[in-house]
């Protein structure tokens, strides 16, 4: 591991290198942010906290693209043999992949907690150290899953398939963008078993209520382990190869990535109180759709 | 052999059901500059790869440094240098950003601005890998390959695909390398590159060495025939010049007669003779010692490049 912060830094030099990487992890979520705040929440400064919440929950889960797709690039191009002659191990890169996705995705958090306070003019911008290791162990968590999905893929294209499936669930089932609380609630229970569901969730609670950090320590329980359980599996199966092929066994390992979140959604659906939570939230943005009626 | 740096026994190795290698052995001994010598697919950079610690072996014994490759860890890689076949570092990386992280992997290594001007590469030294030209890409392999001041270097078709001008250049740092008392194991399918850089060759073919020694020796294997190219005003056909005296073998290239000849200036005065007999005329003809592609065609029925 003790070359992961030189090749964090080299890979961070490429990222901000690369048009598309800029696009993809700046352009793209202050979009989203201006499309909320403009579009839904039209300028009001309650409903935008109420919304920053999923926009940065969005900007978070980039991390599962970013550098796992550049890992998956490296193999391809052979650039990962000349890596394997050196001293550098297969931990080094992967641990440099999550490194480098938290530096990356901090600055555009910042900008986007800026533009809502300075351009939207939003007065209570929530807790922002509950949101600061939410964003922190989202982005290590979401840059692990997109590791290994990269392990289990063979080339690009397959990669950017399962990604693209992954992300629409992310996308549409966790409340990023469509409120849960307007879903049926069959969809509701189901998404309780998503990663993502517990990001956007905890990030709308940190921004809406100054929570205490303690609050979120089950969602941030359950992401350090699906992290540690996707970070364990991607080491297995990491590839240097270009040609060295996952066996189609090995992916079922993928699943035990998953197995912390099935737990906690049966847990959530039996006992849990995050779906009210989600619902309490609601409250906030409905209640400032109300207050912008008479007007 | 004493001092070996290498030592290569009966190394198999397939892939699904290619045998790509078939019982190799060699061994390199210190401060040698050891050339695989055979056509694309004879198994040398499987056995490279091998030794680099890259591949699994399926048997066979391999030693380096008196290490096995793929268990020698930190410490195996700490002490060697390799140029793969087909290098490739990110497009955007400049080249003093790619030596000095390559120099960061190492407990010794050569200061990379040092490594930039060594290879003529203090005018691109802030340009990105995918602006430089096939030769740049390769001097910048090289400078990669010595970041860490090893004792063996595994060059890998280091020249394939250059120029002459190019591949001339990767000649005279090679030279230099030998100068340096570096030990170096060169893969190649030019017989220039192993006459001239090699002290040593071994000739690979499907998997197996058909042959190892000095490239000297490796000539006076093939029986000193000298090879004879004549090119004749009315294309006669080989069946007369078989006949010649010392000829032992005739072949027609691009319309010229090549004549494997142990008696040289007995073969051109018969020759000479047997033209003005039937009448027809000596265009041009050329004498060269025997080459290491002989010796391979001798060993093999087939070129080279083929």
């Amino acid at each position: 591991m003790k070359y992961s912060w030189v090749l964090s830094k080299m890979r961070m030099r490429l990222a901000m290198r690369s048009p598309a990487f800029l696009f993809f992890s700046m352009v793209f979520p202050l979009g989203f942010l201006f499309m909320y705040a403009v579009v839904f929440a039209r300028g009001n400064p309650e409903a935008i906290v109420y919304l920053m919440g999923p926009v940065l929950a969005l900007t978070v889960m980039g991390s599962f693209w970013g550098m796992s797709i550049q890992l998956v690039t490296f193999r391809e191009q052979g650039i990962l043999r000349r890596f394997q002659l050196t001293t550098v191990g297969a931990g080094s890169l992967l641990t440099s992949s999550i490194v480098s996705n938290y530096f990356l995705v901090l600055p555009t958090l910042l900008i986007e907690y800026l533009i809502c306070r300075y351009i939207f003019h939003a007065r209570d911008m929530g807790n922002l150290a509950a949101v600061l290791v939410l964003a922190s162990i989202g982005a290590a968590t979401f840059s692990a899953f997109g590791l290994i999905v990269a392990s289990v893929t063979n080339n690009m294209q397959e990669t950017q398939v399962i990604n693209n499936v992954i992300w629409f669930l992310f996308l549409f089932f966790s409340g990023a963008t469509f409120p849960l609380s307007i879903m049926p609630l069959w969809i509701q229970r189901a998404a309780l078993f998503l990663p993502a569901t517990y990001l956007v969730a905890g990030m709308q609670g940190a921004m809406l209520r100054t929570s205490m950090l303690p609050e979120f320590l089950g969602d941030c329980v359950a992401l350090l382990i699906g992290m540690g359980v996707a970070f364990g599996i991607s080491l297995q199966l990491f590839r240097w190869e270009p040609d060295a092929k996952v066996p189609g066994r090995a992916k079922i390992w993928v699943v035990a990535a998953m197995v912390p979140f099935f737990l906690l959604g049966i847990w959530q659906n039996v006992y849990g109180r995050q779906l009210q939570e989600i619902h309490r939230n609601f409250q906030v943005l409905e209640q400032a759709s109300r207050q912008e009626a008479p007007r | 052999m004493p001092d070996g740096v290498i030592e290569v026994r009966d190394l198999q190795k397939s892939y699904g059901d290619v045998q790509a290698l078939q019982g190799v052995s060699f061994s390199v001994a210190a401060g040698e500059v050891f050339g695989l010598l055979g056509p694309n697919g004879a198994g040398k950079t499987t056995t490279v790869e091998i030794l680099e610690g890259l591949r699994t072996r399926d048997s066979g014994h391999a030693s380096v440094l008196g290490m096995d490759p793929r268990t020698g860890g930190d410490t195996f890689r700490q002490r060697v240098g390799a140029v793969l076949q087909a290098t490739a570092l990110p497009d955007k990386l400049r080249v003093e950003e790619a030596l000095s992280l390559f120099a960061s992997f190492y407990a010794r290594h050569r200061n990379p601005a040092e490594l930039v001007a060594r290879f003529q590469l203090e005018d691109k030294r802030n340009a990105f890998y995918s602006q430089l030209s096939g030769g740049q890409k390769q001097r910048l392999a090289l400078a990669l390959a010595l970041v860490n001041d090893p004792e063996l270097m595994f060059l890998d078709e280091p020249t394939a695909g250059l120029d002459p001008q190019a591949r001339r250049e990767i000649y005279s740092i090679i030279q230099e390398l030998r100068g340096e008392n570096k030990t170096i194991l060169l893969t190649t399918h030019y017989i220039e590159e192993a006459d001239r850089l090699c002290d040593r060759v071994a000739i690979v073919d499907h998997g197996r060495v058909i042959a190892t020694g000095t490239p000297e020796e490796l000539r006076r294997h093939s029986g000193d025939r000298t090879r004879i190219t004549v090119r004749l005003a009315r294309p006669d056909g080989v069946g007369e010049l078989r006949q010649l005296e010392g000829v032992s073998d005739v072949t027609e290239e691009d319309g010229s007669y090549v004549l494997q000849s142990s008696k040289p200036p007995r073969t051109i005065v018969a020759l000479v003779k047997q033209l003005e007999n039937s009448g027809n005329e000596l265009q041009s003809l050329e004498m060269a010692s025997p080459t290491l592609e002989d010796v391979f065609i001798e060993l093999t029925g087939r070129r080279l490049r083929d």
